[in-house]
């Protein structure tokens, strides 16, 4: 007992130190999350599947900026204004990379299903198998080695909160993250586009019967979940390297806090993502490092178990 | 032009061109990180000499064969001209057969059995010979275990390889060759880890399916994923139960000793064939039965239609989670012939391209043909030790799990039930086509 008592304080303690650090930490890598974790829930909700190929979609968006830096940056080191300027580069590189490979799955994976009308273990099956095709495919046209990405800019510390460093690294994800985010939220909130996607995903029968075109909305929704996680794969890349099995565990966790935040609901995604993040980055304190993915797993089981519906609840179709 | 570009038959053109491009780069040359698109460009440049009789560009052979396969396809276009008439010739025969008694094959199935048990006498290569059991033979056992789970019960596991992990790292525990201490004081044989396997294979299914499955059906597939990944943590870092990345001690191979019997499989591959053929004709038998029982009408009731079945009283979750539970017992099962085969087991052995090649074979068969799947583990796994032990030029073993992937997303687009359907099967996967076309 005394024993016991002793873990949790000491790991407790390790908590108290590191508290500031490891939630900054945990809110940067939860902004990556939530961005994949949009996807997922977005495709989820106008077509009821797991969009598997997603973590590939993610992948392709890191690979596409890193050799966009390589070609920009190399080894040069920028100045202010050129920082900014391949920072928006590679954002708008990374995100068209990721809308383009989610169109061509959605044409190649998902139309020809959609026509048929088959049953969805058929998509499920073509999404996994697009996705084993996609990975293999970059580790043969690219190497099998984690490559890291030239970076834009110096990742110093900018300034402290209460003790914790924080890194450009994580302004930038942080920033990049809210702006994509928000700009997202009001997308689907306010515009026709995003009228039609709900529309799609409460009922995709009648809304065709109202006059929404299902196909070209169906095929934004993809455009805007792969923007999402290809932009995601620009920003998770600069922190950690490119490699073709990149896409798998961050995918896993995003998909994770999809669920945890509720599926089909997009600011619940948000909120998964970054709880998930945070949750992940201090379980440091308690769990070995070789078993971090292993959290994000049993939050997985956990919520499945507990709370089926996610933190905000689902919400297929109603308004976002 | 315009009219053009917008026209079906340019969006066919594109369609193929789009194609045989895929597939030149499929076959290509591998890419290096410094070149990135070195492996693109070659796909289209390199000489090839095609036995020497066709120097030319990689381009210019694709752009000939992209030509041949579009006649092909034009000319059985304008043959197969769909008629009411013809498709309902096609459809009732279809419900009338469903209806029909099985007529017996046992002369097949004993010509078949022949052939497989002269097989390792006629095949003596080495290579083969330990293909036979390692890569053919036990892959068509766990496939026959996917087909349950996947084929019957209708739910997508892509986490197979844990069960099967759990099968091998149970025996190594059983007989002693892990560093946790095992159960029993004495050294046994791997036959006694075969109930114990089954046992913890099936209590895993149970623990990871009625969480899981109690909601959504299509949330098992990235939970059995994600579980595939954690047993492989647990393999590699739990090194004081496990032996990490180095794996177990050398575990005992199979042996059989009642009175004065006595047998012990040693080093040679062919008995280890006859052991694990034994076992696959007994899962046929077994999983061919239970496809007709109670139980297997209950999971066919579930994979048509789930409410309707749930208002006849078949509750959905039990039935569920038992097939998942068999699909893992097996698995398990598969994973004690394995490791009493192999010297060790290292957690290298258990990974996603495990589990996405046994689907592929149960995918490739015809999902719930229980034949289908046996003829497509046959073919896909013959195909891929073909490929592996004569390696056309340019080949690289790595390059199959491309194929595989493309094979799956093929086999969805093109013919979803398989090569060798169940007749029921095939008709839930195509009901739009035939419906629609008919009226």
């Amino acid at each position: 007992m005394s024993g016991l008592l002793h873990f949790f304080s000491s790991h407790f303690s390790t908590l108290g130190h590191e508290f500031w650090p490891l939630l900054v930490g945990g809110l940067a890598t939860g902004c990556i999350y939530a961005m994949i974790a949009i996807g997922y829930t977005l495709v989820y909700g106008v077509l009821r599947l797991i969009n598997f190929a997603h973590s590939e979609i993610f992948m392709s968006g890191g690979f596409a900026t890193f050799f966009l830096m390589r070609w920009l940056v190399g080894t040069s080191t920028p100045n202010t204004f050129e920082t900014v300027l391949y920072l928006i580069l590679g954002v708008l590189v990374g995100g068209l990379t990721g809308a383009g490979v989610a169109t061509v799955l959605e044409r190649v994976a998902y139309r020809p299903l959609r026509r048929r009308n088959a049953p969805k273990l058929a998509y499920l099956i073509s999404a996994i198998g697009a996705s084993y095709f996609l990975f293999n495919l970059a580790a043969k046209e690219f190497g099998r080695i984690n490559f890291s990405m030239a970076s834009p800019y110096v990742n110093h510390s900018l300034f402290t909160i209460f003790g914790a460093q924080v890194y450009m690294s994580y302004i930038i994800i942080l920033l990049v993250g809210a702006v994509m985010l928000v700009a997202l939220d009001r997308l689907v909130a306010t515009s026709k586009l995003g009228r039609s996607i709900r529309a799609v995903a409460q009922d995709a029968e009648t809304a065709s019967l109202m006059g929404v075109n299902i196909d070209r909305t169906i095929a934004l929704t993809f455009i805007i979940g792969g923007f999402l996680g290809g932009v995601a794969g620009y920003l998770y890349g600069l922190s950690f390297g490119v490699v073709y099995t990149m896409g798998f565990t961050p995918a896993l966790k995003a998909f994770t806090a999809a669920v945890l935040g509720g599926i089909g609901n997009l600011r619940g995604a948000v909120i998964g993502g970054l709880i998930l993040g945070v949750v992940e980055s201090m379980s440091v304190a308690f769990v070995n490092g070789a078993f971090i993915d292993v959290v994000a797993f049993g939050v997985l089981v956990l919520v499945l178990l507990f709370r089926p519906t996610g933190i905000l609840g689902e919400r297929l179709g109603r308004s976002a | 032009m315009k009219n053009f570009f917008t026209s079906p038959l340019a969006k066919r053109i594109g369609a193929m061109v789009a194609l045989v491009a895929t597939i030149a780069v499929m076959t290509g040359p591998p890419g290096d990180p410094t070149h990135p698109m070195a492996g693109f460009t070659g796909s289209f440049t390199e000489r090839v000499s095609f036995f020497g009789l066709f120097p030319a560009p990689r381009g210019v052979l694709f752009a000939a064969l992209g030509l041949l396969a579009a006649g092909v396809v034009l000319m059985y276009r304008r043959q197969a001209q769909p008629s009411v008439a013809k498709l309902r010739d096609k459809v009732v025969p279809q419900y009338h057969a469903l209806a029909a008694k099985k007529p017996v094959r046992g002369l097949w199935y004993t010509a078949v059995l022949l052939v497989a048990i002269v097989l390792p006498h006629v095949v003596t290569d080495p290579f083969w010979q330990s293909a036979m059991v390692s890569q053919i033979a036990i892959y068509t056992l766990l496939a026959i275990g996917l087909n349950v789970v996947v084929g019957f019960a209708g739910l997508l596991d892509l986490g197979f390889v844990a069960f099967y992990a759990i099968g091998a790292y149970v025996t190594a525990w059983v007989t002693g060759a892990l560093p946790v201490p095992a159960p029993f004081h004495h050294v046994i044989d791997a036959f006694w880890a075969i109930p114990v396997a089954i046992v913890f294979a099936m209590i895993a299914g149970v623990l990871l399916g009625v969480p899981t499955l109690r909601l959504r059906g299509d949330y098992l597939a990235i939970v059995t994923l994600g579980f595939g990944e954690i047993i492989t943590i647990f393999a590699n870092n739990l090194y004081g139960i496990t032996g990490g990345s180095t794996g177990s001690k050398q575990i005992p191979h199979f042996s059989f000793h009642l009175g004065s019997l006595k047998y012990l499989w040693g080093l040679d591959p062919v008995p280890y064939y006859y052991l694990t053929l034994g076992f696959v004709v007994l899962f046929l038998l077994i999983f061919s039965s239970l496809e007709h029982s109670r139980v297997g009408r209950a999971w066919v009731a579930i994979r048509e239609d789930e409410v309707a079945a749930e208002s006849l009283g078949v509750n959905p979750l039990k039935y569920k989670v038992m097939a998942f539970a068999i699909g893992a017992a097996s698995a398990g099962f598969a994973g004690v012939m394995t490791a009493g085969q192999s010297f060790f087991i290292s957690p290298s052995t258990f990974t996603l391209a495990f589990s996405i090649n046994i689907l592929v074979l149960v995918i490739f068969g015809g999902m719930g043909s229980i034949m289908g799947v046996v003829i497509g583990s046959l073919v896909v796994q013959t195909i891929s030790m073909y490929l592996i032990h004569t390696p056309p030029a340019g080949f690289q073993n790595s390059d199959l799990y491309i194929y595989l992937g493309a094979l799956l997303i093929a086999m969805m687009i093109f013919r979803p039930a398989g090569i060798w359907p169940s007749k029921r099967r095939r008709r839930e996967m195509t009901p739009a086509t035939l419906e629609g076309e008919a009226q």
